[in-house]
């Protein structure tokens, strides 16, 4: 089994070679380039010959861009015409993102080189939506299997299996005990162990509360689908509770669509609110009302949801300029941020931040000449070409809160304790914190852990099982005879493998004869036992069964009324010694079946009868 | 393989199968028919019901009248409705192990099972069937809890008193196991019973056999299931639809290569084609609204109910309906509405698409929007306030007995003006009315049944060529009003197997295999040789190691190294310890060949002798013979083991092991 990541620091693109069949996993662009480095270099994957031919199929994990924003470039411009398999919501809402992020880079950047609207139409045909734990055959030995992943709106994580290889793929969560060769996992946040999710609810709005109560404003980035709807939730309830009256806004655009999927996808939320949704619809809000860019300057204060969640470009960005000089207001990051944004920035403690580029002209022209409204704190170093740099300080409160459902630490390990797989590979995530994750994972499940570095293949040696037809006669008489006695001592079974073009049986011995037109061969040893005994034969005969009574417990020892006796299926007779009356010949017979008991039997034997053997 | 048949209604079965070491139930219909012979449960006191006359033998004894009521020539328990159960005596139920439930049509007897058997399985059904069967009881439970009813009739039970009542009364059948209906509690905690799945799910059992449910394309989540083993696969097909409304269309490949297939819940009404039926209701309907009559229209909260107001949807305009208010009354009816438009993944493709732009897949979003389909949980209430006339009422019970399509027969069946449309076709829609009689109102009969008909079961079987059929004795036989309707029945090759409620059928099929997994280990060990042309053998000892039915054959143990212990051991230590099987041996010795071989190896004095059956070979110096024949061996020698031994290996060179 091998597996590949694709180079490329924070998008996902994981290629799994898995008992002769290819499996690409997510097919993610890279938000902080704006060249070719973007999407992933497909070329990797194959030099000549097509796509098509050499992947068996596609699967995508979820709607965020890091894991399906190359798809439309992959399908179309490259060109991949086979099945890509995602969840129905996942189906629903990766378009709408695609198309968004294609608005902001071809319509507002003027970028080319960029697919366009007919492709990801093109591309969504491709798709094939799954059910959670149903079993798509993708073909006759590949099968997959989503299960509920709870990170995002249709999140799934996936197994594929081919034969008795599987691998399991994941962004967190929940699992049944499938035993995988190999279980693929996301280690965003590798190192934090957070707390219960009700605790970080709760720090979430004592934080908010005390910021408005002080007059500040509150900015949350968060991606238009996903987290955020939760959070939204969680705002209007407390706002009803605690009858607030300061006003949460969210940035328009997506807010309303975003909320429409949810509803119509509500089974794939969480229980509470599709218990609740026939009597109230939990995506109406009374208390959250839809943001227009001028009130960012409204005095007083305010909460605003805005897109996007790194605060690497769009309104959330806009609204943390503005805001960021006022020590009174604060920044909430509900998620994780990709290096290079302004998110990661200031998370890792920036706090005077360089901004450059085309973005930063439109900006002074449309508010540094008309309006003026420029914060004093930033300063401003004109270049002279178009270029411009400036330097923005940070003033505001910056708070981490990870409310984004990627697996955390403990979130893995819970994983692998219920997947039981036999390797794990680790994904998406900084070099250190995976370092980390990898020695807790080695040494507490004592399995191999992988970290392949980008455009590293690690390869994985599975050993399968190899499944054959038992007969069930064959099965019923070893399982009619019982465990054996001791584990220690297990008890062999006997069978003959017959293999003919790809079936594989394995059949009793006498059936293999018996179909293959064989006759048995029976092979008997009689051997000759001589020993000292003057008595008549019955009474030697008789010594002898009692002899072999005492010693052979365990086994059917029987003396005939001719005088024979039998141990098992073993013969032993005694008869007079033809010139020496002193002794006795004992005659004892047995098939090659019986080898070990017999061999047993003479050697015993041969020492004579103990003196005082009746 | 084992078929116990728990019910004899077709389409709301009760089987239970025993297939390997597990106890299926498939599905646990209730048969409501039952109902038909009780008076309706009228939610407004109704003088015409309460002065029935009581019904009098033809010798004049009087005591059954406070039981039994005549209306119309008709007689009827004045009694809490009741239903008529699964068998529950046939065979221990406490022993099945999992209920498949195929759609919430199928499950409605699923607390009587689960709260009174000493059941303490698992239930699985999709999750659409659990939502809509959980409303569909809860609507059952609500219509006739709200109509507490003192008396509870018992008397004419008795058999010597059912001998002497009029038909249907006397012919009804295990009349002591009808039972009142469960309360809310025992739904909820039979629902807690239930593990959610999705098609194309497999499901281990025990590790023994795997179930999987399958699209049937009859309603939201229904499922045919497969339940299989590595060797033996038996479907189990209930309820499955041909045509394209809203369910997600059925999946027939799956069903192919099946030893056993299981057929039950055809169309109930084989001979009316169900888009006409439609066109025939939206007809009616609106010639009775044109001319200022109302319209009443009995049914489930859920199912057809959906296409109906889709094809409204679609009609009203065009019909000069816009105007007609539509009313939806039922206690789950809301629930129902909003429901319908979460499970999109049920749904058949251009639903799906919908879900996509994002659209409510079903138009009756609009039309509540609109205001034009208004619901309601009950004709108390809000509905009194906005009820206007001439309008269309969708409501329960499709029996008649019970529920708010009580009132409005009450209330409309005077007037030739109004029309009752029947569409559900669960009931016999003149056993339905007979209380009512006599009636001024129209009655029309557009039954729409998407379940499959005759033709298509014929198609269906030749497309997935199962083994053998397995089906109600009713699919076995024209049906008894239509004799010589050789068509309308199953027809297939070899016949198939048919069941009455209470038998007990033996499933044609005997298992011969198992499968098993050799361990990497020892399949490296193993030595196959060219025994024929194209055929391999190799013998394999082992170990097997068997858990939750998963046999598993591992390398044996190397045996551990005696102890170098100088202690004399005791004899018996010596015994050998467990009967290894040598194996079987096979081939012939050629004597020739055998010679030389001894001789190679040292022995100097052979002499050969010829017998009637083969050859006797002689070693004289060592006092051995051995008698070679065609397929035996026998070696007798002295007590000589390092000898014997040799002989022995020797010999062994010239045979094949086994």
């Amino acid at each position: 089994m091998f597996c590949w990541c694709f180079p490329g620091v924070s998008l996902v693109c994981i290629l799994v070679s898995i008992a002769g069949k290819n499996v690409m996993l997510d097919c993610g662009m890279h938000m902080g380039y704006n060249d070719d480095r973007r999407f992933p270099d497909f070329s990797y994957i194959t030099q000549n010959g097509r796509l098509t031919d050499f992947l068996d199929c596609v699967i995508i994990s979820h709607f965020h861009l890091d894991h399906c924003g190359a798809l439309p470039y992959f399908s179309e411009m490259v060109g991949y015409d086979g099945p890509i398999y995602m969840t129905h919501p996942t189906k629903a809402i990766c378009p709408i993102l695609l198309e968004d992020y294609r608005k902001i880079t071809v319509d507002k950047k003027g970028e080319t080189n960029f697919f366009t609207s007919q492709m990801i139409k093109d591309c969504m045909k491709k798709v094939v939506a799954v059910h959670l734990h149903q079993t798509v055959q993708v073909d006759e030995e590949l099968e997959i299997k989503a299960y509920y992943a709870g990170h995002v709106l249709g999140a799934a994580m996936f197994q594929i299996r081919v034969g008795c290889e599987s691998v399991v793929y994941t962004v967190t969560a929940w699992i049944d005990k499938c035993r995988p060769d190999l279980l693929i996992t996301e280690s965003t946040y590798a190192t934090t162990i957070r707390d219960s999710k009700r605790c970080r609810e709760r720090d979430f709005l004592k934080k908010v509360h005390e910021t408005v109560e002080r007059g500040g404003k509150v900015l949350i980035p968060v991606f238009a689908l996903g987290r955020a709807q939760e959070l939204c939730i969680l705002l209007e309830t407390f706002w009803e509770r605690m009858n607030l009256k300061a006003p949460i806004y969210f940035s328009t655009g997506l807010t309303e669509k975003a909320n429409h999927y949810y509803k119509l996808f509500i089974t794939w939320t969480n229980q509470k609110i599709r218990k609740t949704f026939v009597q109230r619809n939990m995506f109406e809000f009374k208390h959250i009302k839809a943001f227009d860019r001028a009130f960012a300057d409204n005095p007083g204060p305010m909460v605003v949801f805005a897109t996007p969640g790194m605060l690497h470009a769009g309104q959330s960005l806009q609204i943390f300029r503005k805001w960021a000089g006022n020590e009174k207001n604060m920044v909430i990051m509900p998620g994780y941020c990709v290096q290079g944004t302004v998110g990661h920035k200031i998370l890792s403690g920036q706090r005077k931040l360089e901004m450059e580029g085309r973005q930063i002209v439109s900006w002074i022209l449309n508010f540094q000449f008309p309006a003026l409204k420029i914060p004093q704190n930033n300063l401003w170093i004109w270049s002279s070409t178009w270029l411009v740099v400036f330097l923005l300080e940070v003033k505001m409160q910056v708070e981490y809160m990870s409310f984004s459902a990627h697996a955390d630490a403990k979130g893995i390990m819970q994983l692998i304790r219920q997947a039981e797989p036999r390797n794990v590979l680790l994904v998406h995530g900084e070099a250190k914190k995976m370092e980390f994750l990898k020695q807790k994972i080695e040494q507490e499940f004592n399995v191999s852990c992988f970290m392949p570095a980008n455009g590293e293949t690690t390869t994985i040696l599975t050993n399968p099982c190899i499944p054959v037809d038992i007969s069930l006669g064959l099965l019923k008489r070893e399982t009619a005879i019982g465990p054996a006695p001791d584990a220690k001592k297990p008890k062999l079974m006997h069978g003959s493998l017959l293999m003919k073009d790809n079936s594989f049986r394995l059949v009793s011995p006498e059936q293999a004869l018996k179909e293959l037109g064989l006759a048995e061969h029976q092979l008997r040893f009689t051997c000759r036992v001589h020993i000292q005994d003057p008595r008549k034969e019955h009474e030697t005969g008789l010594r002898v069964y009692n002899h072999l009574k005492g010693i052979l417990k365990d086994y059917s020892v029987q003396h005939l009324p001719d005088g024979s006796i039998t141990v098992e299926s073993i013969l032993i007779q005694a008869t007079a010694h033809s010139e020496d009356q002193g002794t006795k010949v004992l005659l004892v017979s047995w098939t090659y079946q019986d080898e070990e008991l017999g061999s047993y039997l003479t050697s015993l034997l041969k020492k004579g009868l103990p003196q005082g053997t009746p | 393989m084992k078929l116990y048949c728990l019910s004899g209604h077709p389409t709301l079965p009760c089987n239970v199968l025993k297939f390997k070491s597990t106890t299926i139930m498939l599905d646990c219909g209730l048969d409501m028919t039952s109902t038909l012979n009780f008076l309706p449960l009228p939610l407004v006191q109704s003088p015409r019901l309460s002065k029935l006359p009581g019904w009098v033998l033809k010798d004049g004894s009087t005591f059954l009248d406070k039981e039994l009521k005549e209306c119309s020539g008709h007689v009827f328990v004045d009694s809490v409705p009741e239903f008529c159960l699964p068998e529950t005596e046939l065979l221990d139920l406490s022993t099945v192990d999992v209920i498949l439930i195929s759609n919430y049509h199928c499950m409605m007897a699923l607390p009587y099972i689960t709260e009174y058997t000493g059941f303490t399985g698992t239930v699985y059904a999709t999750e659409p069937t659990v939502q809509i069967g959980r409303l569909l009881m809860e609507e059952l439970v609500n219509s006739i809890e709200r109509v507490p009813k003192a008396q509870s009739a018992s008397m004419w039970k008795n058999k010597e008193v059912q001998r002497l009542l009029p038909a249907p009364l006397k012919d009804a059948v295990e009349v002591s196991m009808w039972r009142k209906c469960y309360t809310m509690p025992e739904v909820n905690s039979a629902l807690s019973k239930i593990q959610l799945v999705g098609y194309s799910q497999k499901i281990e059992l025990f590790g023994a056999v795997q179930v999987t449910p399958l699209s049937s394309g009859y309603a939201l989540g229904s499922s045919n299931w497969i339940i299989q083993s590595h060797y033996e696969k038996v479907s189990y097909v209930s309820g499955s639809s041909l045509l394209t409304t809203h369910p997600q269309p059925m999946d027939q490949a799956s069903l192919k290569n099946s030893d056993v297939l299981i057929l039950t819940g055809l169309t109930q009404i084989p001979t009316a084609n169900p888009d006409g039926m439609v066109g025939e209701f939206c007809s009616n309907l609106a010639m009775t609204v044109r001319n200022g009559g109302n319209v009443l229209v009995p049914c489930y909260p859920s199912g057809v109910i959906y296409d109906l107001l889709e094809c409204l949807y679609q009609y009203i305009d065009s019909a000069g309906l816009s105007n007609v208010p539509f009313y939806f009354i039922s206690p789950v009816a809301n629930s129902s509405l909003e429901f319908s438009q979460i499970f999109a993944e049920w749904l058949c493709h251009n639903k799906q698409t919908k879900v996509y732009l994002p659209e409510p897949p079903f138009p009756h979003a609009e039309l509540i929007q609109t205001n034009k389909l208004k619901h309601y949980p009950s004709i108390h209430g809000d509905f009194s306030n906005d009820f206007k006339q001439p309008c269309v009422v969708f409501t329960g019970h499709p029996s008649l007995r019970f529920g708010d399509v009580v009132h409005f027969m009450e209330l409309w069946g005077k007037s030739s003006l109004n029309t009752v449309i029947f569409t559900e076709p669960d009931f016999s829609y003149l056993d339905a009315l007979a209380p009512y009689q006599p009636l001024a109102m129209k009655c029309v009969y557009c039954p729409i049944d998407t379940r499959l008909n005759f033709i298509q079961v014929s198609k269906l079987l030749k497309e997935v060529q199962p083994l053998h059929v397995v089906c109600p004795e009713q699919y076995t036989q024209p049906p008894p009003a239509q004799s010589h309707r050789t068509d309308l029945m199953v027809d297939c090759q070899p016949p198939a197997m048919s069941y009455r409620r209470a038998e007990v059928l033996t499933l044609p099929y005997k298992r011969r295999y198992e499968k098993i997994e050799i361990m990497p280990d020892l399949a490296d060990s193993l030595v196959p040789l060219e025994i024929k042309p194209g055929i391999s053998l190799a013998t394999v000892s082992a170990v097997l190691h068997t858990k939750d039915n998963k046999h598993v054959l591992q390398l044996p143990p190397k045996p551990p190294q005696p102890p170098a212990s100088k202690k004399r051991k005791r004899v018996s230590d010596d015994v050998p310890e467990c009967k290894s099987l040598k194996p079987l041996l096979s081939g012939s010795i050629p004597v020739d060949q055998f010679v030389q071989t001894l001789e190679k190896h040292g022995f100097s004095d052979v002499k050969v002798e010829d017998t009637a059956k083969g050859h006797i070979v002689l070693l004289q110096e060592a006092e051995t013979l051995i008698q070679l024949e065609e397929d035996s061996t026998h070696i007798i020698c002295d007590n000589d083991e390092p000898l014997r031994v040799k002989l022995r290996d020797l010999v062994l060179k010239f045979l094949q092991k086994f």
